[in-house]
């Protein structure tokens, strides 16, 4: 006789993979029949977001990199929400972080080149962490909602990036496109591999699995998630939940502020205006679609990135506005919302297909 | 026309006060009546830009801009129930369904508006509220929308239905206690997606102000977050219409501050102006808010509260 | 390391699949470019949307135009690509996936790192990049620099609005003061002042290229305070000239042609003329010959023009502003002659100096002149 523990965690495995899949396929369903009403034939845009997104060497490569920035603003979504805090700020550390590590890397101009990059992604964590980390505050010391709180400190970060940018920090040689001075070719970081992988993408892998390690294995980890799941419980355990809050935003803040400081440091050499790019709520999507599991969220992210990487073939061979991808997204999101409700339901479907003993052990355990 | 010189700034400020104001009087109004009944709905801001586009559109297709306000109200009482019904299904985070519809609300309303970009539609009629004063800055910056003034109209209807209306009081009951509700025989569920898709309507028709008076036009860049802002102005206005009224004023008043400050010599820092009313509002949510009570007058069954 | 290993396990595979023809078989289904029938590929790639009635929509005019004038040419666009690594990614993809061969990157902010790392790595394909950033030696030579002194109609904008000004006073709307804004922001106040020197020009900076609402109030603002001609340099002036015609006052358009918004008000316009340099690219890529890197001109070589005048537009206004014209379009006539002041009564450009069109000092202008309102 199986085990019934172990079969009702084996249910909740498959569900974990099966619902979120169903989700995507009548997601893409009814953007199929969206695209019918309007003239368009859905297999060919089926295929498009193939081809563009994983159908060629090219297209992954194109989907990694898109991917690389969204995990890790995925992981400023995921990590503050095992502790129960629903953070949507990772825009604003992003940028701040991102403009920090272009400072630093400047700044050390005359350092060799791993002093540099470390120092650049060093403190691109440290200052996304410290963004974050304020919206935990003021939640556990002032009770502001901590969605509100992130959601108006972007505002407020993205102000403050710009005005330093244009004014204060501005390098008086960027005349057309304010930026601040060069960290200089020698200490960017390069594409790695003969597939040219963007280095975001190592560090992304890497952030999100020391967390999903942390989370799982650790005793922060486990307190977090008690804290999360359970503040009740975590409060008559005599848990601390004001330090663990601050860590988990301070992770999560962290994760946002590197990718910032990989923007600067792989692509772009300087902070500005194009640091805001809008991976924020992108990352928020990815970091629901993986149910807020930090290892999840790599093959989710890579699968947005994908979906991405199409919108370009959509646009020039469907000539379908650029905004298709963000329907198809926002349809994503919002079925794999709705799904959240058939959890439990495959239990309830698994017993009837088996037969009679094991659905009397089942039924008494369930 | 002579110049104002300083005069220009409060002026100005008026103008913004009346113009800029209206569409977060009317996402703040919706979103309060949403909150009040226990749901939050981030999505304000898809709706917002949703509404804007099918307002332009219809107004452009059908030569009158009543029918587009008319049109972008039923997109966001659609999209408001879409929002109603997925929360509505067990287990389902009203926050995530916010951010969600969002997305696909400004995709669609992208998607759907790129033939509209370049027509020009029918605008809505101004009210020349002005046309006593001999100043012609004067005259302009008191050129009101009637959506300004039903917006007002609403606010003190609103207030006075929460209080004085059996519909007030079962929206009242379910946003603060569910079992209550339920005890007197209402859905929660129900209630709370009939909110939804009315404030949904609210946020459109908040939208259509944007498109259809000011800035009177359709493009992509039409919303800078004002869906948003909106529904940190409603905890801000602690979910009493009145309040939502000041501070649509306040935000809208900021809003134009830059330019008009600008406009009479001061002219650096403008990104910390444009960061103003975020800034005030921060300000005000940490100074009010407090770690041990609920925030005073939140209902019950708010997500943001548990 | 294994996640790594097995990921470049799966991609073998998919290429593998890729190679049995599996893709090709829904070949049939699928749309695509008549590549087989057309000589070049050409794709162009725009910052924001194509039909913004400003910047985007003039390199979209240009495209059409090569569309209509170049049958065996295959045009690829996509709008809306933001100025960081996706515009790599759309290039390598529009070179990858669909054959281009020729790519224009209409947007600034695109050259440094973007183009430049894709010409580096595809050595046998031209980009052309709007702006004038090229310079020998220091940027590869399959990439090419276009651009248009734009200003020459901006300061024909200034004569028209000096002529048709009753207050006095204009109005410029900029987005950010970079010195290619400022330096019509200058052009457009010295073509005004050239006809009346008591005449000022208000600025109002909104801070980004495109904010609508912001534009709105910048335009309300300038009218209150007596501004009654305005002008700008945004990515899409359209909320700018509709909300001057509510006003009741005129405007002189940019990018452009946008009189339809502005029946009453519109006086002229300064627009550009993309479609000599696309035309020069495409004719060079279809004959083999090699990229020219520098493309610039103003009226004479037919980078910019002027919208036709509005009803508005005084007899003696359009006579002045066409004889200056026919000076530009001799070569002979210099916006930026000595001696000039900035706004602050600092000689910027000594007496006896010439900037001619060309001179690098005006690419770093950061000052404004006199007659200007308002701070860098």
């Amino acid at each position: 006789m199986a085990n019934p523990d172990a079969a009702l965690r084996w249910q909740d495995r498959i569900e974990a993979v099966l619902v979120p899949a169903f989700a995507l396929v009548v997601s893409l369903v009814i953007f199929g029949a969206f695209m019918a009403v309007l003239g368009k034939n859905p297999l060919d845009v089926y295929l498009f977001i193939y081809k563009g997104g994983f159908g060629s060497s090219f297209a992954l490569r194109d989907a990694l990199a898109r991917a690389a920035p969204l995990i890790l603003c995925a992981l400023c979504v995921a990590l503050p929400a095992n502790a129960g805090l629903m953070i949507i700020g990772g825009e604003g550390a992003l940028v701040l972080g991102g403009l920090a590590a272009a400072m630093a890397g400047h700044g050390l101009v005359l350092a060799p080149a791993l002093v540099a990059q470390a120092a650049m992604l060093a403190i691109g964590m440290i200052v996304g962490g410290a963004w974050i980390m304020l919206a935990g505050a003021l939640r556990q010391w002032r009770g502001v909602n901590e969605t509100i709180s992130s959601l108006l400190l972007t505002y407020i970060a993205l102000a403050l990036f710009n005005q330093l940018v244009e004014g204060l920090l501005r390098d008086p040689e960027s005349l057309n496109k304010p930026s601040t001075p060069p960290v200089g070719d020698a200490h960017m970081l390069h594409a790695f591999g003969t597939l040219e992988l963007h280095p975001g993408l190592a560090f992304g892998v890497m952030f999100a699995l020391i967390a999903f390690i942390l989370m799982r294995y650790t005793t922060i980890g486990f307190a977090l998630r008690v804290v999360g799941g359970n503040p009740r419980a975590a409060l008559l355990a005599g848990l601390s939940t004001t330090p663990l809050i601050l860590f988990a935003c301070g992770m999560g803040g962290a994760a946002a502020g590197l990718a910032g400081a990989i923007e600067v440091a792989a692509v772009h050499g300087s902070a500005n205006a194009s640091l805001n790019a809008g991976y924020g709520y992108t990352g928020i999507l990815v970091s629901f679609l993986a149910r807020h599991n930090a290892l999840a969220i790599v093959p989710v992210a890579v699968l947005m990135g994908g979906i991405s990487a199409s919108g370009g073939m959509l646009q020039r061979r469907m000539d379908l506005p650029d905004a298709t991808v963000l329907v198809l997204q926002g349809v994503v999101f919002l079925a794999v919302l709705a799904s959240e409700s058939l959890y439990g339901r495959f239990g309830k479907l698994w017993r009837g297909v088996r037969r009679a003993p094991s659905v009397a052990v089942n039924e008494a355990t369930a | 026309m002579s110049a104002l010189g300083w005069w220009g700034v409060p002026i100005a400020i008026l103008g913004g006060v009346l113009r800029v104001s209206t569409p977060f009087l009317f996402v703040s109004l919706g979103e309060c009546l949403t909150e009040r009944s226990g749901r939050i709905n981030l999505g304000q801001e898809g709706i917002l830009v949703m509404g804007a586009m099918s307002g332009y559109a219809a107004s452009f297709a059908f030569g009158n801009a009543f029918v587009g306000v008319l049109v972008a109200a039923t997109s966001g009482i659609l999209l408001g129930a879409l929002h109603g019904t997925i929360c509505s299904l067990p287990r389902v985070n009203d926050i995530a369904v916010g951010i969600a519809l969002m997305l696909f609300g400004t995709g669609l309303a992208f998607f759907l508006g790129k033939p509209y970009v370049q027509p020009q539609a029918p605008m809505l009629p101004d009210l020349a509220f002005g046309a006593w004063s001999s100043i012609p800055q004067l005259r302009a910056a008191l050129m009101v929308s009637p959506l300004f003034l039903i917006g007002i109209a609403l606010t003190f209807f609103m207030s006075w239905a929460f209080a004085n209306t059996r519909f007030g009081l079962i929206v009242r009951m379910v946003g603060d206690s569910s079992e209550a509700a339920r005890a007197m025989g209402y859905n929660p569920n129900r209630v709370r997606t009939v909110c939804t898709a009315l404030g949904g309507g609210l946020s459109g028709i908040g939208g259509s102000f944007l498109s259809l008076y000011y800035p009177g036009s359709w493009s992509e860049g039409l919303s800078s977050g004002q869906g948003l802002i909106a529904v940190a102005l409603v905890i801000f206005a602690r979910w009493k219409p009145r309040n939502c009224l000041i501070a649509a004023l306040l935000f809208g008043g900021a809003g134009a501050l830059g330019p008009a400050l600008q406009s009479v010599g001061i002219t650096s820092g403008y990104y910390l102006f444009n960061a103003v009313p975020y800034v005030l509002t921060l300000l005000i949510l940490v100074s009010t808010s407090s770690r041990t009570r609920a925030l005073a007058g939140a209902p019950g069954e708010l997500s943001i509260q548990r | 390391m294994d996640h790594a290993r097995s990921q470049s396990n799966r991609r073998d595979t998919l290429k593998r699949l890729a190679a049995l023809g599996l893709v090709s078989a829904f070949g049939p289904l699928a749309g695509g470019p008549a590549r087989a029938a057309s000589k070049l590929v050409m794709g162009v790639i725009y910052v924001g949307p194509r039909d913004d009635y400003g910047y985007n929509q003039a390199q979209a005019q240009a495209a059409a135009a090569i569309k209509k004038n170049f049958p065996n040419v295959t045009v690829i666009e996509q709008e809306k690509v933001p100025e960081t690594a996706d515009v790599q990614r759309v290039m390598e993809s529009m070179i990858e996936q669909d054959g281009a061969s020729l790519i224009f990157a209409t947007s600034f902010g695109y050259f440094d790192p973007h183009v430049l790392r894709m010409a580096e790595k595809y050595p046998n394909v031209r980009f052309a990049h709007c702006g004038g950033l090229w310079t020998a030696g220091k940027h590869p030579k399959n990439v090419g620099s276009y651009f248009g002194y734009i200003d020459e109609c901006q300061y024909l904008n200034g004569v028209v609005a000096g002529y048709t000004s009753k207050t006095k006073k204009l109005g410029f709307i900029a987005a950010k003061p970079i010195p290619q804004v400022l330096r019509n922001i200058n052009s457009f106040t010295m073509g005004a002042r050239s006809v009346d020197p008591s005449i000022t020009t208000q600025l109002i900076v909104t801070g980004d290229w495109s904010l609508p609402v912001k534009e709105a109030e910048a335009t309300n603002t300038l009218v209150d305070q007596g501004a009654d001609v305005l002008t700008c340099h945004v990515d899409s002036p359209k909320v700018i000239v509709e909300g001057a015609e509510k006003r009741g006052i005129y405007v002189c358009g940019y990018h452009v042609d946008q009189s339809a918004l502005a029946p009453k008000g519109y006086l002229t316009g300064a627009e550009w003329n993309w479609i000599t340099p696309y035309t020069t690219h495409v004719n060079d890529a279809l004959a083999g010959k090699p990229l020219q890197n520098i493309l610039r001109g103003g009226l004479k070589e037919g980078y910019v023009k002027t919208s036709p005048y509005g009803r508005a537009v005084v007899a003696a206004a359009k006579s002045k502003a066409d004889a200056i014209k026919a000076q530009m379009v001799q070569g002979d006539f210099v916006i930026f002659q000595g001696p000039v002041k900035d706004n602050t009564g600092k000689i910027v450009i000594a007496a006896g100096t010439q900037q001619k069109q060309t001179d690098i000092a005006l690419e770093q202008m950061n000052y404004l002149v006199e007659g200007v309102v308002g701070k860098v």
